[in-house]
């Protein structure tokens, strides 16, 4: 069967690629675009792990169609930083602590930043809350609350 | 040795230096690597509990268009089992080499049977259904109380346990004092018997390696492990290719926790790449993760305590009944040898049966066995406490181990922490604010506390590292253990504050197989204890190199030159009036003087002690739906030194979320047919953000009289104490005990509603 | 090897007609948490994929001429969510539709592909159930409505006929004192399945309860209309007598399995235990109190 071809927005940047119409966007990534920053960890979008924004909507990569990118805007951990310039939680994630081994990061970062884009001031709960469907296994996800927590105030204080 | 008294980076939370790729989704994990020319490989693996496999066709998969290679077990090394075992570590492959790839008997349902490569996962995954596999299914037998009834199917006929072939493959005792005597003295005797279900290590990322072997049986392997010498050795073993043609590469790990300390996929993956000549890749899915790899083990446990009536434990026998899965090893050696250990009794028996059933092989999970053996005897202690009416943490420090003890499983104790750790537990903020509301009757939410305390051995063993000074007078370390808990940073704090240079200026990498020493695994709590005492070594070689190279320069003798904030200096004004010697400026100069700058260091490092913890942990139970959510931890714990607080604090932080995971809602599920019934993180329930509160860490410091720095390993014990905390701590909100593990709503409804409990004597 | 077809009609007319010819092999995808989940674990094994996403009307929110709402099929949870006024209108539907699984599905998740997946778990279906609200479907033999309570038909199935496509959910306007909640019990806190789901919808005036609809989830092979619950708390001031009398009919109504999510026994306490808890916050809601 012929491949499909997709013209997307990735990071800002306009993306071609073919794909097999059943390949989920997270296996466009990460193979096609070798975007690898986005994770496979459960493939049914029970980790969190694969997390991008779709039109600034959060979602697990694992379950979009790449088809389903085209004409749309996509963004990964790839484009969270500017150049050299880290976002603020990138930043406070790193003095914080608030990874060990990396593999919940990626996405814990995207899901934190579309956090803090709909609410600026969250409380520990909402924090909690919103990054439920990011699995972290190192943590014990307290300094990745105490890193969004006190980038969010650094933000609202700039 | 190196006095390091100013502390600029040791203590200090500094940025580690793998962070920044982690951060920006640079960092490569094995899934991430790729080659030119790389296909992919697929298992197939078996549906049933318990089956021989008569015969395998695989030509109809051998044909498909895309198949490059297909393998089966004829393609992995045989290690029979009359020939006994060959140890590679703790894992004998007899049966590994079984576990990778069945034999002539699949064991558990995802055994796997064979492996396909082709050019894309899809017609793998095709080529492996037009695989036909002929099994005459036997009976199967899963958890403990079956798979040691007399007329349990028999896995393994060759073991034989008392004379008989047998379910049970091992046991193992500590044995100390009079039993009978010492319980004779008692005035309160407490025995309980407990059961756990098996759980996963949970880590994130699936297995996953790339495997490339050139014609002349070069090889080159990037995978996701904590041991690239491990992997290479037993994928040599394995497959036959001779251990020096392997060039094992650690890709960033995401998670292992004991989990990735042996191999699945390497050897299927390496002979696959052998036979088609291509690079293979083979990922695992969630799937294949949850069924094949190894969760820990299921338990049964009883625990038996006597005490007088002023508080002395006189007598304690402990029996753990611990799964191995389909082949012998299950941690036994953890739960008779860990579980009595945080105490002083004169009498005791500590006993552990290994049992393999048809479930998955386990693995090693973070302290193994620890954490079973010390739910059952922390449980007990609690009632133990209560009936002697004495607070559970002044009960323990009445019977705490201390420096001179005779531990249960042997040595005898040099100066640990553990009465530290109980102290800093029970002067802590935490144990010192009363509970919100009032106990009493069942209704709404009630609030509970419960303390438990545990231990674990930790490993020192074999480290390599290699210092270099750059020519533009900065450091790179390479070290050979896989960093999973932030070891790196640790190292270049150590680094830094030998050398008294900033901190950026030393950079850590992990070397693989070809570019540094042997290294063992990334386990047993070792990384920074072992990798800093090398790395100590190493570092202070330069500097002698860099006062005699001084030395040299202002014609003085090395003696009268000492390091210090990263230049070298007269010792004194009569030694001369000369101005230091940066280590830029020495580097610059190294050509001239003697050449390149550097050191490496390969020791079995040894002085690695146990690590105490004492655990406060509140709940609060909803009674209506029986669900039971923690609301503050704090975790205490001997820690050595903390060379890097944050990193230490995580170790902590991890090992109790996984604990009341295992303690709440994490287990393996089976259906009727014997598979497992919840392979995915939708109903294989790991903790969430919004399960836990904060928490609290209290790092004692006892520093390690017999490491440079201090330091102790701290990765495991934070597990072992975890369990019987919050089944303590759901005792104080409910009035009624907990035997069995998870404590999940259906089963604290099931307690809540029961009429009677199991009776004291 | 994957001879799968993806299309994306701009009309409900092709997609209708696309749907309908494909038959069996066809599958709606709107947010795909469930549908990609099948597919990749070998559940389903479509050969066409109809996505609605490009249709207006299926991505629409607005409000009726009447004063309800008529809710796309397709619409996220987050979009909902994002409305400025039917969360204060319909918090319970609300805040089933957001408790499906993460952020992130609910950044996809729609009411109609929850409804149409069967499961008798599905968060959203006991809120619309106890909304009262009705489905408009469309096939090739034109348009009808159907009452959602009718819709499922067992687990994984629908009483939508052969070429059926979900169109949107039509919410009734709310008389004054009225509001509605959704509980569920689940062991975490987050990212279960329901194990038990119970939806309460109340109008109240002078602190007596003028109208109710309970519905049930997770309990029995269909999400239930629990009418005798209703009756119970119907004409009553949500005294604890009326509220255990409806929590009993809630437990009389189970008709559960025992699973890896919870036992029979368990589920049928805990349904008594949810419909006293969810009429409570209905009744707070409604009243303002």
């Amino acid at each position: 069967m012929a491949k499909v071809h997709v013209t997307t927005t990735i990071n800002g940047e306009p993306m071609e690629f073919l794909c097999e119409p059943s390949d989920t966007m997270l296996d466009a990534l990460r193979g096609t675009l070798n975007l690898t920053g986005s994770k496979e960890g459960c493939a049914s979008g029970d980790c969190g792990a694969c997390s991008i924004t779709l039109d600034d909507s959060l979602v697990c990569s694992c379950l979009v169609l790449a088809v389903e990118s085209e004409g749309h805007e996509i963004r990964t951990i790839e484009g969270l930083a500017h150049g050299e310039k880290l976002h603020p939680l990138q930043q406070k994630f790193l003095e914080m602590a608030a990874l060990q081994c990396g593999i919940c990061t990626s996405g814990m970062l995207m899901a934190s930043d579309a956090l803090l884009k709909r609410s600026p001031d969250p409380s520990e709960e909402e924090v909690r809350f919103w990054l439920a469907g990011n699995l972290c296994r190192c943590t014990g996800y307290d300094k990745i609350v105490r890193a969004v927590m006190d980038t969010a105030a650094e933000m609202r204080a700039q | 040795m190196n006095v390091v008294t100013n502390n600029k980076w040791i203590g200090q939370r500094t940025i580690r230096p793998d962070g920044m790729d982690k951060v920006t989704g640079r960092a490569q994990f094995a899934a991430d690597t790729t080659m030119p020319g790389m296909i992919w490989g697929k298992v197939l693996r078996s549906p049933h509990p318990h089956a021989r496999i008569r015969s395998i066709d695989t030509s109809k998969a051998e044909k498909l268009p895309g198949v490059k290679a297909v393998v089966t077990a004829k393609d992995i090394v045989d290690f029979t089992i009359e020939k006994g075992a060959v140890m590679l570590g703790i894992q004998d492959m007899r049966w590994m080499c079984r576990n990778v790839m069945a034999r002539d008997k699949a064991l558990f349902p995802g055994h796997p049977v064979a492996a396909v490569a082709a050019t894309t996962e899809a017609i793998a995954a095709e080529a492996c259904s037009l695989i036909e596999v002929d099994y005459e299914v036997l009976p199967w037998s899963i958890e403990i109380d079956d798979a040691i009834k007399p007329d349990a199917p028999i896995l393994h006929e060759f073991n034989k346990f008392e004379g008989k072939p047998s379910n049970i493959a091992g046991r193992i005792e500590h044995k100390k004092g009079d039993l009978a005597e010492g319980f004779k003295k008692a005035d309160v005797v407490i025995e309980r018997t407990f059961t756990t279900r098996p759980v996963h290590q949970g880590y994130i990322e699936p297995h996953a390696c790339l495997i490339s072997v050139a014609p002349d049986g070069k090889t080159t392997i990037w995978s996701s492990s904590q041991g690239q010498f491990m992997v290479r050795a037993m994928t040599s073993m394995l497959t036959g290719i001779q251990q020096s043609d392997i060039r094992a590469i650690p890709a960033e790990i995401g998670g292992g926790f004991g989990g990735k300390t042996i191999v699945y996929l390497e050897p299927l993956a390496t002979m696959l790449a052998k036979k088609s000549g291509r690079p293979v890749k083979m990922v695992m899915t969630r799937e294949e993760v949850m069924r094949a790899t190894g969760p820990t083990s299921g338990s049964k446990s009883t625990v038996k305590i006597g005490a007088t009536r002023e508080g002395k434990i006189v007598a304690a026998h402990g029996t753990f009944y611990l799964q191995a899965g389909a082949f012998p090893g299950s941690p036994i050696r953890g739960a008779a040898g860990c579980s009595f250990t945080p105490y002083d009794i004169p009498n005791l028996l500590s006993e552990g049966y290994d049992v393999v059933s048809n479930r998955s092989k386990v693995a090693a999970y973070r302290a193994p066995g620890a954490p079973i053996g010390a739910y059952a005897v922390e449980c007990v202690l609690d009632e133990v406490a209560e009936a002697l009416k004495m607070d559970p943490l002044d009960f323990r420090l009445k019977n705490a181990a201390k420096e001179g003890t005779k531990a249960a499983n042997g040595p005898v104790f040099p100066r640990i922490g553990y009465i530290e750790t109980l102290e800093a537990a029970k002067n802590s903020d935490h144990y010192k604010t009363p509970l919100g509301k009032p106990q009493g009757k069942l209704q709404g939410k009630l609030e509970g506390r419960g303390v438990a305390s545990g231990f674990w051995f930790n490993a020192g063993g074999e480290s390599s590292a290699q210092v270099n000074i750059t020519e533009d007078g900065n450091v790179v370390v390479t070290t050979g253990h896989p960093d999973i808990g932030g070891s790196r940073a640790g190292i270049a704090n150590i680094c830094a504050e030998l050398l008294g240079i900033d901190y950026s200026r030393v950079s850590v990498l992990i070397g693989d197989t070809a570019t540094i020493g042997f290294s063992n695994l990334t386990g047993g709590s070792r990384v920074l204890f072992a990798s800093s005492i090398v790395v100590t070594q190493s570092t202070e070689k330069i500097i002698n190199t860099l006062r005699e190279r001084a030395a040299k320069i202002w014609e003085i003798d090395p003696e009268a030159v000492k390091w210090e904030q990263g230049a070298a200096h007269p010792v004194s004004p009569n030694a001369g009036q000369f101005e230091p010697l940066t280590l830029k400026e020495l580097a610059e100069k190294a050509p001239v003087m003697g050449g390149p700058i550097g050191a490496g260091v390969q020791l079995n490092t040894t002085g690695a002690d146990g690590g105490f913890g004492t655990h406060v942990c509140d709940v609060e139970v909803d009674v209506d739906l029986g669900i039971a959510r923690v609301t503050r931890y704090t975790a205490v714990q001997d820690v050595g030194r903390a060379i890097h607080p944050g990193y230490v604090e995580g170790q902590l932080q991890g090992g109790v979320a996984q604990g009341i995971g295992w303690a709440l809602n994490e287990e393996y599920i089976y259906t009727k047919e014997g598979k497992v019934d919840n392979p995915g993180f939708l109903d294989y329930r790991m903790p969430v953000c919004s399960d836990l509160p904060m928490l609290d860490c209290i790092m004692v410091e006892v520093p390690n009289p017999k490491h440079p720095q201090g330091v102790k390993g701290v990765g495991e014990v934070p597990l072992v104490p975890v369990m019987a905390a919050v089944a303590n701590a759901i005792y104080d909100a409910l009035g009624k005990r907990f035997y069995a593990l998870p404590m999940s709503p259906p089963k604290v409804l099931e307690v809540l509603d029961a009429p009677t409990q199991q009776a004291a004597e | 090897m994957t001879e799968l077809r993806y299309l994306a009609p701009d009309t409900l007319d092709e997609a209708i007609g696309a749907f309908a010819k494909a038959g069996s092999a066809a599958r709606i995808l709107a947010g795909g948490t469930d549908l990609l989940v099948q597919m990749r674990s070998g559940a389903l094994k479509p050969g066409v994929i109809v996505d609605i996403k490009k249709i207006p009307e299926m991505m629409r929110i607005e409000q009726t001429a009447d004063g309800g709402f008529r809710i796309g099929a397709a619409v996220s949870g987050m979009a909902l969510h994002d409305h400025e006024s039917f969360g204060k209108v319909w918090p319970g539907v609300l805040e089933a539709v957001n408790l499906i699984g993460s952020k992130q599905v609910q950044g996809r998740a729609s009411a109609g592909g929850n409804l149409c997946n069967g499961s008798p778990a599905g968060d959203s279906v006991p809120a619309m159930v106890a909304a009262g609200a009705v489905v408009t479907v469309q096939g090739p033999n034109g348009r009808r409505e159907i009452k959602v309570e009718d819709v499922p038909a067992g687990p994984g199935r629908t009483n939508l006929k052969p070429g059926e496509i979900l169109i949107s959910f039509t919410l009734p306007p709310r008389p004054p004192g009225s509001s509605d909640a959704y509980l569920r019990m689940i062991p975490r806190t987050e990212m279960d399945i329901a194990v038990v789901g119970v939806g309460v919808s109340l109008t109240i005036k002078d602190g007596t309860v003028t109208a109710a609809r309970v519905g049930l989830g997770a309990v029995a092979p269909t999400v239930l209309l629990v009418e005798d619950a209703a009756k119970a708390l119907i004409g009553s001031k949500l005294d604890d007598a009326a509220l255990a009398k409806a929590a009993a009919a809630c437990s009389a109504a189970c008709r559960p399995i025992d699973d890896k999510r919870g036992t029979i026994a368990y589920r049928t306490k805990v349904a008594g235990v949810l419909l006293k808890r969810t009429a409570a916050i209905a009744a707070q809601r409604a009243t303002g109190k």
